[in-house]
């Protein structure tokens, strides 16, 4: 039965990077760029959460609701500012923008409010606790996996179902001729951004109330992990990488339920670095042939 | 006569680089500055190793890797354990710490290095962290808390590496190799096409940066009494990252003035790392969004006097990062 419980821990920190993981993915599908700020608005979204439970008192979800909308503008401010005007220069260019942004937003964070940990009050979500054929299921948990499936099931519809995912896809496919079809390709990248950042949020308010205690560094780790779930599913692809932070989070469960807890954050690179060499285009990748 | 007069910018730097070494050293001998400014100018050595080292990755290869402060933990463990368990002399130590990390560079270049662009971005850095964490599980040297290494590094340790980096690296780009790796900076598929073999550069690219970063991480670890897992992060990386990208994609002057000039700005602002940060990451935005290619971009210090008189034939827009 331990085994079952911790899947069931690995299937709630697996929604949290599905739901970072999403983001990079869909920003690296549309421009080509691995945003290294994106665990950064992860945080920024913890920290709105926070402030807004304890000095709004608000309850969870109107709290979710407010973290995603503020990190929806926080992102395409982010976009505006640092990433369109480098929108074609090298992509090396682009990378170091966006780690320049990223530990800009920490030390930001830093210098404003200092480096002191804050702690979700605990009584936010019933904390009650379900038996499920003999597993011992916080209902916290349950909640947070339903708000993550939900929020990706939504996320599938605007993708695939309104006028602006379609627009998405196409910028995705080729921008160019995406362009030439009169698609506003500066407005369908900064929704891109809203809708990632928006996601990342969430999974920050997420993060908060399951694992209480948030930071300003807290993005570093968690973005860098999600950003490994987004390659290990096929980068740019949407239900890719949802797979692949559902897995990478069971994974971690598993070695750290097999004693290596220290060895932990190590799993998430190696894993990295053997999908990289043997299966760079990821589960649910096409293996794409280079043209000259 | 010919001779002499080709070699005369060679003789020169090495004259140059004597008489600074000589003033730095009875600066320090006589006292003259205190131990605050002694151990400024021992990093700033360290840190131009680091730089150049990692010049010779990114500038002129035009492999973007962002693990390098793995190499430089591989090195410092390594001289460390040398020295101080197995009671070896510095000399050996810097050695050893160099092929440690010379040798964890070809295990993580040989593979990766099929990777480009971002994708060999991510994998360094995952390399980087493997390595901390790695270090952090091992409680022979230390574990979390670290391990304590007694002062051994002095000026004249610091100047020879760092003589020794920059002859090395501006030696080897002007060489037959150094213009097949700038070759795969400018673009990989044409290289290939003209029959250089590109892994094989990017390997040795990678070996013979990562050697001296472990020589620097060496001295690094013999400067600092105490060495730690927490100290060899990414934000690590991200230092040495910065003196390449500010000095310039592809010159090496510009990697040591950045080294130096970023240096002296963190000593001034030791005391608000925060601000240091912000600094930092305001530097590396605004340098990509205004000057993407840097202070000097491919251009050396030494081209702005030597260029003038020896223009006729060659490129024409200023292509000129093979005069050292």
């Amino acid at each position: 039965m331990e085994i079952i419980q911790q899947l069931v821990n690995g299937i709630s920190l697996g929604s949290i990077y599905a739901l970072i993981a999403l983001g990079y993915t869909m920003v690296y599908g549309i421009v080509k760029l691995i945003n290294f700020a994106h665990g950064d608005v992860f945080m920024v979204g913890s920290f709105v959460g926070f402030y807004s439970i304890t000095f709004l008192h608000l309850s969870f979800f109107p709290t979710l609701i407010l973290s995603m909308v503020a990190c929806a503008l926080f992102g395409v401010l982010i976009e505006r500012i640092a990433y369109k005007p480098l929108r074609n220069a090298t992509r090396i260019a682009a990378l170091i923008t966006a780690i320049g942004v990223s530990l800009l937003i920490e030390n930001g964070m830093i210098f404003f409010r200092g480096a002191q940990l804050e702690a979700y009050p605990n009584d936010i979500l019933p904390t009650n606790k379900i038996d499920v054929l003999g597993v011992t299921v916080e209902s916290k948990s349950l909640l947070i996996l339903c708000v993550s499936v939900a929020l990706m099931i939504i996320l599938q519809f605007v993708v695939h179902k309104t006028k602006i995912g379609k627009a998405m896809r196409a910028v995705s496919h080729d921008a160019e001729a995406a362009k030439l079809m009169g698609i506003n390709v500066d407005n369908t990248i900064s929704a891109t951004f809203a809708i990632g950042s928006s996601l990342a949020g969430a999974a920050g308010v997420i993060f908060g109330t399951y694992y209480y205690k948030i930071e300003p560094l807290m993005g570093v780790i968690p973005g860098l992990k999600a950003f490994v779930a987004a390659v290990l599913g096929g980068i740019g692809i949407i239900p890719g990488a949802m797979v692949g932070g559902l897995l990478l989070g069971v994974i971690e469960s598993l070695v750290s339920a097999a004693g290596g807890s220290l060895w932990r954050d190590g799993v998430a690179f190696i894993i990295l670095i053997l999908i990289l060499i043997f299966m760079p285009q990821g589960i649910f990748g096409k293996n794409k042939r280079e043209k000259v | 006569m010919i001779k002499l007069k080709q070699t005369k910018g060679f003789w020169f730097s090495i004259l140059f680089a004597f008489v600074l070494f000589t003033i730095v050293q009875i600066v320090i001998a006589n006292a003259v500055i205190n131990f605050y400014f002694v151990n400024m100018i021992l990093t700033m050595g360290i840190y131009i190793i680091l730089a150049v080292s990692l010049h010779l990755i990114i500038g002129i290869t035009g492999q973007f890797s962002i693990g390098h402060a793995g190499f430089l933990a591989v090195g410092a463990y390594t001289s460390a354990v040398f020295t101080m368990k197995l009671g070896q002399p510095l000399w050996i130590g810097l050695i050893a710490g160099g092929l440690a990390a010379a040798i964890a560079g070809m295990l993580i270049g040989i593979p990766s290095l099929r990777l480009k662009g971002d994708y060999l971005a991510i994998a360094t850095l995952g390399f980087g962290e493997i390595v901390r964490i790695t270090f952090f599980n091992i409680d022979y040297i230390g574990g979390p808390s670290g391990m304590m290494v007694s002062q051994l590094t002095t000026w004249p340790w610091v100047f020879g590496c760092m003589l020794l980096t920059i002859l090395v690296i501006r030696n080897f780009t002007n060489s037959t190799h150094g213009r097949a790796c700038i070759s795969v900076r400018e673009d990989e598929i044409a290289a290939d096409a003209m029959g250089i073999n590109t892994t094989y550069y990017k390997v040795v690219a990678f070996l013979i940066g990562s050697f001296f970063a472990g020589v620097g991480g060496a001295l690094w670890a013999h400067n600092f009494y105490i060495i730690q897992p927490s100290q060899f992060g990414f934000l690590k990386s991200f230092d040495i990252l910065i003196f390449v990208v500010l000095g310039g994609l592809g010159s090496m002057s510009g990697a040591v003035i950045a080294a130096i000039l970023l240096t002296l700005v963190s000593m001034l602002l030791t005391e608000y790392p925060e601000t240091r940060m912000i600094i930092y990451s305001l530097i590396l935005i605004f340098t990509m969004l205004y000057r993407p290619r840097g202070l000097l971009g491919t251009k050396e210090v030494t081209s702005l006097f030597t260029n003038r008189r020896n223009k006729k034939g060659g490129p024409k827009d200023g292509n000129t990062h093979t005069v050292a």
